[in-house]
C-alpha cells in the first residue's frame, strides 16, 4: 500500500441526514395501499376468532410455544410437522426469487417491514414538522421551544407506534384479549414486557434513525437480490438517452434543442427515502420503491415533455429504446424461462404443502421396538418382544384407540397396564403405550430371526386407522 | 527472508520493520473501538475476580463477594426438585400399592423415579434393559422366584434375599448334595437325568427313571413333586424354559453339586420407601407383573 490518500480517506462513512419530499402519482398511491394492508394484517390478525370446539384455542393465528402447537385458522401443525413451517419459508425464498427477477427489488421497495414502517415514521415526521425544506430548516435550527416541542412529539408518536408494533407481536404468542388485560393490569409474564419492550425499541431506532442505513450495511436481501437480477429483469431506471445532457430549465425560455428532457429539477433526489440519485443508475441502495418515477413524471407533466424519463424498464430494452427500437412488452419480460422455472418450483413446493396438508392422518403414531433386550424367553418357551407406541390424539376430545398386529406369523399382542387392547388418549396429549407380542413356543417367528409384522392403530370413534411396519425378533437372532 | 525496510514517504505509518520478499506491513494503530473494548475486559476482570470465585489459594480458592458457588447452586436445585416432590412421594407412601395403576399420575411419577432408581442401584446386577444374567433374575420375563405381584417385588426390593443384615430377608437354602456326600455320583447325574425330563429335554429315559424317585426323596420338599418349585422358598419351577444358572446338563450338574446362593441387599437399609416403591412399581411394569 502505497497510495497516498491512504491517511486521508476514512472507511467509515458518516451518515447524511435524508429528508424525502412528499410526493403523489400512482406509485405512492400503491405504496399507501400496501402499506395500510400490511399493517392491517400485521395489527389486526391476532383479534380474528376461529371456534375449534372445547379444549382449544379460538384463536385464529397463534403461535402457542408452551404446547407446541401452532394455529392458522383450520390448520393445526404439531411440532412433528414443523416441515409445514420449513416448506413455506422455502416458498417465501423461491417466491422472493421470482418477484426478483422478474420485477427487481418489489418486495424491498413495496413490502419489506423496513420500508413499510420506515415509510410510516416519516409520514408523522412529515405530520410534525413539515415537508422537505421544514424539516431541513428545523435541524439546523438552534435547540429552542419550537424545535424540542417538535421533536419530542415526533419521538413520542414514533415511540407509541413501536409499542403497538411490539405489542401487537405478543399477541400472536398467546390468548389476545386475555394478554391485552394482563398487561395493562400488570399481570402478563416478564417475557411479553420484555419481548414487546425490545421491539419497540428496534422499531424505534431502526424506522426513526437506521432507516436506509439498515438496507445498505444490515440486510443481506440486496446482496442476494443482485444475483437474482439479469438484463430481462423490470427495475427503475433513468432513460439516460432521453434525459442527456441535462441542463436547468430557465423560466419563459424553451429548452434548447440539444438538450435532454431533464432539467436536473433534483425532483428525483429529493423524494428518495435512501438519499440516492438515481441518474448515476440502478444501485445497491436504492430499494426500487418507485417514488422517483412519480416525482419525475409531475414534472414531466408541467413542463410539457412525455412522462417516463425515469421508470420501469429492463436493460435490454434501455439498448433497444437509445437505438430507436420499440421495447419488448413488459409481458415478454416477466414470462421468460427463468421466471417459469421459478414459478413451477415455487407452485411445486407449495401443491406438495397442500397435498401433505390433506393427506396428513389425524392419527399419529411412532413405533419404537425395545433392543434391551431384543426378545424374552417366557416360562414356557414362547418368546416376547416389547415395542413402545408413541399415541397422538390431534382431536379436542379425548379418544379411544384400538391396538392390533397383522403378520404372516401367528403372534399375540396385549398392552402393559391394559387387559384388553384398547387405549385411551386424553385430548390433544400423546401418550406412550408399551404393547407386547408373543411368538408361541417353536413357531418359526420364536425360533427365526426376524418376521415383518404391521402394527395398527384404529381410532374406534373416526373409524380411522393408521399402521406402522415393523419386525419381530426371534431366538434365531 | 528479512532485508532492508523502504523508506517511510511522507503521510504514511511507520512500517514493523519485517519485510519477507519486499512486502513490509504498515503498523497501524490499533482500531479505537477494539481499544476500549479491551480494557472494558480489564475492568470487568478485576470486578469478576472480586465478586466471584477467582484466585487460588493453597487450599482451595477466594470465595468471591457475593458468594456464588455451583456446588450449592446444585444443592439448592435438588433440594427444591425434593420439595417439589415431597407431595407426591407421601401420597405414593400412603397409597396402597395395588391401587398405584388407577392413578395416571401416580403411576406415571413411580414409573419414571422407579426408572431412576433402577438405573442408579439395580443395573449393576440385573442390566440396564432388565434382562438379568446368569444368576441374576430376568425381570422381564413372567417367571418370579419368590413372586411378582407387586406386594412381593416389594417385600423383595425391602429386605432382600439371603443377606445377613435384614432378619426378614428372604431366605432358603439349597443343600450341596455332591460337596457334601449327600448323593454320590450315579444318583447326581439320575437325577439330573430326571430334571432334564420334566422341563422337557433330551435325556437318558433309563437314568431319569431311577432319578424320579432320588428326586422325590431329596428335592420334591422345595421344588414340589411336580418339579413346578416354590415361591415361599425361593425354589425354581424347574419344568419352564427359564433357568437362572443355565438348564443344560453340565450346568444343572453343577448346581446339584455344589448348590447355589445368590444375594440381594436390603434396600430399606439404603431407599426411602418412596423409592422403593416407584421401583417396585416400575419393575412390576416391565412385562412381568402379576
Amino acid at each position: 500500500m502505497t497510495s497516498p490518500d491512504t491517511q486521508t480517506s476514512s472507511l467509515y462513512a458518516k451518515r447524511e441526514p435524508v429528508f424525502p419530499k412528499r410526493v403523489s402519482g400512482k406509485f405512492r398511491s400503491l405504496k399507501w395501499w400496501i402499506m395500510g394492508v400490511t399493517l392491517g394484517i400485521y395489527y389486526i390478525a391476532p383479534w380474528l376468532r376461529w371456534d375449534r370446539g372445547p379444549n382449544l384455542p379460538d384463536q385464529a393465528i397463534l403461535v402457542d410455544l408452551a404446547n407446541r402447537r401452532f394455529f392458522f385458522f383450520m390448520i393445526e401443525i404439531w411440532p412433528h410437522e414443523f416441515y409445514f413451517v420449513a416448506g413455506l419459508l422455502i416458498m417465501a425464498g423461491l417466491g422472493l426469487f421470482l418477484f426478483t427477477s422478474a420485477a427487481g427489488r418489489v418486495w424491498c421497495g413495496y413490502a419489506c417491514p423496513q420500508t413499510v414502517w420506515t415509510d410510516l415514521f416519516i409520514l408523522v415526521e412529515r405530520w410534525v414538522e413539515g415537508d422537505r425544506n421544514a424539516r431541513i430548516r428545523l435541524l439546523r435550527q438552534r435547540w429552542d421551544l419550537e424545535k424540542t416541542r417538535k421533536y419530542l412529539t415526533k419521538w413520542t408518536l414514533w415511540l407509541l407506534i413501536g409499542l403497538a408494533t411490539g405489542g401487537a407481536w405478543v399477541f400472536y404468542f398467546t390468548d389476545a384479549p386475555t394478554l391485552l388485560v394482563d398487561l395493562l393490569t400488570g399481570n402478563a409474564h416478564p417475557v411479553a414486557y420484555i419481548t414487546m419492550a425490545t421491539l419497540t425499541a428496534t422499531t424505534f431506532a431502526f424506522g426513526g434513525f437506521a432507516r436506509e442505513q439498515i438496507c445498505i450495511y444490515a440486510c443481506p436481501w440486496p446482496r442476494i437480490q443482485a444475483a437474482m437480477m439479469d438484463e430481462e429483469t423490470i427495475t427503475v431506471a433513468y432513460r439516460e438517452w432521453r434525459g442527456e445532457p441535462r441542463g436547468k430549465l430557465k423560466k419563459g425560455e424553451p429548452l434548447s434543442p440539444d438538450q435532454g428532457d431533464c432539467i436536473d429539477c433534483m425532483a428525483c433526489v429529493n423524494v428518495c427515502p435512501m438519499g440516492i440519485d438515481i441518474r448515476d443508475g440502478q444501485q445497491l441502495a436504492c430499494i426500487t420503491c418507485a417514488l422517483c418515477i412519480d416525482a419525475c413524471d409531475e414534472v414531466m407533466d408541467k413542463i410539457g415533455k412525455p412522462r417516463g424519463l425515469i421508470g420501469y424498464l429492463a436493460l435490454t430494452d434501455e439498448r433497444a429504446e437509445r437505438e430507436g427500437k420499440a421495447p419488448r412488452s413488459a409481458w415478454r419480460h416477466v414470462f421468460r424461462l427463468r421466471t417459469l422455472i421459478y414459478t413451477a418450483l415455487w407452485s411445486g413446493v407449495g401443491l406438495a404443502l397442500i397435498v401433505a396438508l390433506f393427506l396428513r392422518s389425524p392419527i399419529d403414531i411412532n413405533v419404537t421396538p425395545l433392543r434391551n433386550p431384543i426378545y424374552v424367553t417366557l416360562s414356557d418357551g414362547s418368546i416376547r418382544n416389547t415395542y413402545d407406541i408413541r399415541l397422538r390424539n390431534k382431536q379436542g376430545e379425548a379418544r379411544d384407540y384400538q391396538i392390533s398386529v397383522t403378520s404372516e406369523a401367528d403372534l399375540a399382542l396385549s398392552l402393559e397396564g391394559h387387559p384388553a387392547t384398547v387405549v385411551t388418549v386424553p385430548a390433544n396429549e400423546t401418550m406412550t403405550q408399551r404393547v407386547y407380542i408373543v411368538a408361541g413356543k417353536g413357531t418359526p417367528a420364536a425360533e427365526g430371526e426376524r418376521t415383518d409384522l404391521r402394527l395398527w392403530v384404529e381410532d374406534l370413534a373416526a373409524g380411522q386407522r393408521v399402521h406402522h411396519d415393523t419386525i419381530f425378533n426371534g431366538r434365531g437372532n | 527472508m528479512s532485508v532492508k525496510p523502504t523508506k517511510q514517504k511522507p503521510g504514511e505509518p511507520p512500517t514493523t520493520g519485517h519485510s519477507w520478499d519486499g512486502i513490509e506491513e504498515f503498523d497501524n494503530p490499533m482500531p479505537r473501538w477494539w481499544l476500549w473494548t479491551f480494557y472494558v475486559t480489564i475492568v470487568w476482570a478485576i470486578g469478576y475476580s472480586i465478586l466471584y470465585p477467582a484466585w487460588p489459594l493453597i487450599n482451595g480458592a477466594t470465595n468471591g463477594l457475593i458468594g456464588h458457588s455451583t456446588r450449592a447452586d446444585v444443592q439448592r436445585d435438588i433440594e427444591a426438585f425434593t420439595e417439589a416432590n415431597a407431595a407426591i412421594r407421601q401420597q405414593l407412601v400412603d397409597t396402597d400399592l395395588t391401587a398405584v395403576a388407577a392413578d395416571p399420575n401416580l403411576l406415571q411419577y413411580a414409573t419414571n423415579a422407579g426408572a431412576a432408581v433402577f438405573r442408579t442401584n439395580c443395573v449393576q446386577c440385573h442390566g440396564s434393559g432388565a434382562a438379568g444374567n446368569v444368576g441374576y433374575p430376568n425381570l422381564l420375563d413372567d417367571d418370579w422366584l419368590w413372586g411378582g405381584d407387586i406386594e412381593a417385588i416389594h417385600t423383595t426390593v425391602t429386605h432382600g434375599i439371603r443377606n445377613t443384615t435384614d432378619d426378614e430377608a428372604r431366605y432358603s437354602e439349597m443343600p450341596r448334595f455332591g460337596a457334601d456326600g449327600l448323593l454320590d455320583g450315579t444318583q447326581i447325574s439320575q437325577v439330573v437325568e430326571y430334571v432334564l425330563q420334566i422341563s422337557g429335554q433330551d435325556h437318558d429315559a433309563a437314568l431319569s427313571a431311577e432319578g424320579a424317585t432320588i428326586f422325590a426323596d431329596n428335592c420334591a420338599a422345595c421344588h414340589g413333586e411336580d418339579g413346578t418349585g416354590s415361591r415361599d422358598v425361593g425354589a425354581p419351577n424347574l419344568t419352564d424354559a427359564i433357568w437362572l444358572y443355565g438348564g443344560d446338563r453340565a450346568t444343572v450338574t453343577e448346581t446339584v453339586t455344589y448348590a447355589r446362593f445368590g444375594v440381594m441387599p436390603n434396600w430399606n437399609a439404603r431407599l426411602t420407601e418412596a423409592d422403593i416403591r416407584s421401583v417396585a412399581v416400575y419393575v412390576h411394569g416391565l412385562g412381568g407383573g402379576e
